[in-house]
């Protein structure tokens, strides 16, 4: 069988940011694929090296405008792990609002990618509009749309008062009696299932020994979740990793179909449960001493290693993000697979380049 | 300061190191490296049942030498072509080896000893070839 190689990429209509892959194929059965990324990098990392480290969560934040929120949580986090720096509990749960607050926008964002990417517009248009509802609360709460700017080294720069907490609730409610017609039809529609079911299928031991993360592993039976490691007020809100044992497309989609609805129980008990006090306290001087910070983003697991000499610049600051961390298992499941599933699979592992091309 | 663990290992014994960690059943969670004035530290870092264990190698040298773990964990390769392109740091064997190419950068070697302007990139590694 004569062998052809096929560009996917980087302009695609699945794709909003560039990723290149090379798909060899036989007749329509795609073989081998093999990537080229880099084409947006911005050596985000070497920046540490002119700005500060007060400075510096502004850029974390713009590591990415789907996750922007946990990235500066988590550099947050890591910094105040290295100046042992207690941050206020009022502050603890106000961050873990807006990161599921920032989960269920992403996953909304994501469910409507794929939705157009198979062809059900109603459905993507249905799934931004629930979407646009979730941006107005985090416009309403922190003043940005897409960078909220709202995380500081310490704990966060704004508050909520108890009417904005009733009000902000009344909308979650809302919002998840939309999110259940809109996750019904993703879950319990014929053609939604039969376009997802047994494409791209990553085995649970495969998922892991490829270093996969979030709704990639999880969807192939590995529970493994970040916040269970309890930073946060996650210590005091319980989280069960939502996981499937199929390991394929609709797997990945039912995973975070489902994890919108754990976000909105984690903002109800984190706002419910919200004591009362400062918002942030003062820091001083310099970091020193080495981390590794490690939260969960909404495509999954992120990594912060920083090391500081005790002067204002960071001796190195590194970031791995999820879709970096998930690419390999994308390139596992690509061979063997139909042409024309390469966009679902490709939309499944809900690749986020700017993140990757840091 | 760090809670999680970071043993320190030599070259000769990267390899045995990481097959263990493969072998106890760990997650590759990532490879960094930090360029420090007269060498290049390289951080493995693994995940056993959500608790964090790190290798720490460090590398003397403007351009060490570091082999490969792709054999042992295949996701490998991309934190190791990002060590190359970054920080100029030789892997050998290599699964997938983009030959200075996995990003497309304005310097070459952005965290070397030395920098200097990109020649213009090549492309990224040929595929099969066309039958």
């Amino acid at each position: 069988m004569p062998r052809t190689i096929i560009p996917f990429g980087p302009q695609h209509p699945v794709l909003p940011e560039p990723i290149h892959l090379d798909l060899v194929v036989e007749d329509e059965k795609v073989v081998e694929a093999r990537p080229s990324i880099g084409f947006v990098h911005r050596g985000l990392e070497k920046l540490a090296e002119k700005k500060d480290y007060v400075e510096f969560v502004y850029v974390a934040e713009r590591i990415c405008g789907i996750c922007s929120f946990i990235h500066g949580q988590t550099y947050c986090q890591a910094i105040e792990t290295l100046m042992n720096v207690q941050v206020p509990p009022r502050a603890l749960y106000l961050r873990t609002a807006w990161g599921e607050l920032s989960r269920i926008h992403s996953h909304l964002l994501w469910l409507g990618l794929m939705a157009d990417g198979m062809g059900f517009e109603s459905l993507f248009m249905h799934s931004w509009r629930v979407r646009e509802k979730v941006l107005n609360i985090i416009e309403a709460t922190t003043g940005g749309r897409v960078i909220f700017g709202s995380c500081k080294i310490g704990g966060v720069r704004r508050d909520m008062n108890a009417e904005t907490i009733r009000n902000l609730l009344q909308e979650l409610d809302a919002i998840e009696k939309d999110m259940r017609q809109i996750t019904r039809v993703f879950l319990d529609d014929n053609s939604v299932k039969s376009r997802l079911s047994g494409i791209g299928v990553l085995p649970k031991q495969e998922a892991h020994d490829l270093g996969c993360v979030g709704p990639m592993l999880r969807a192939s039976g590995v529970a493994q979740d970040m916040r269970t490691l309890g930073y946060a007020a996650f210590k005091d809100i319980g989280v069960e990793p939502v996981t499937r044992a199929e390991g394929d497309c609709y797997a990945r989609c039912a995973v975070r179909c489902e994890e919108l609805f754990q976000s909105v129980g984690i903002i109800r008990q984190a706002l419910e449960k919200i004591p009362d006090g400062d918002i942030a306290v003062k820091v001083t001087g310099n970091p020193a001493g080495e981390t590794i910070a490690r939260t969960e983003q909404p495509r999954g697991e992120v990594v912060y290693h920083l090391k500081a000499n005790g002067t204002k610049n960071l001796q190195r600051f590194r970031v791995r993000t999820p879709t970096f961390a998930n690419l390999p298992a994308m390139l596992k499941v690509l061979p063997g697979c139909d042409l024309a599933d390469v966009p679902m699979i490709v939309l499944t592992i809900d690749p986020c380049i700017s993140c990757a091309e840091r | 300061m760090n809670p999680e663990p970071i043993e320190l290992i030599t070259l000769d014994t990267l390899l045995d190191k990481v097959r263990a960690k493969r072998e106890a059943g760990c997650r590759l969670v990532q490879v960094s490296a930090t360029r420090l004035p007269d060498q290049v530290e390289l951080t493995y870092s693994f995940d056993l049942n959500s608790r964090l264990a790190s290798l720490r190698l460090s590398l003397p040298g403007a351009a060490p030498r570091v082999p490969s773990i792709s054999g042992i964990y295949g996701c490998a390769f991309l934190y190791e072509n990002e060590i190359h392109d970054l920080f100029n740091v030789q892997v050998d064997g290599m699964a997938v080896d983009f030959k200075g190419n996995l990003y497309k950068l304005a310097v070459r070697f952005p965290f070397g000893s030395t920098q200097a302007p990109c020649a213009p990139t090549g492309a990224a590694p040929a595929a099969t070839p066309t039958q």
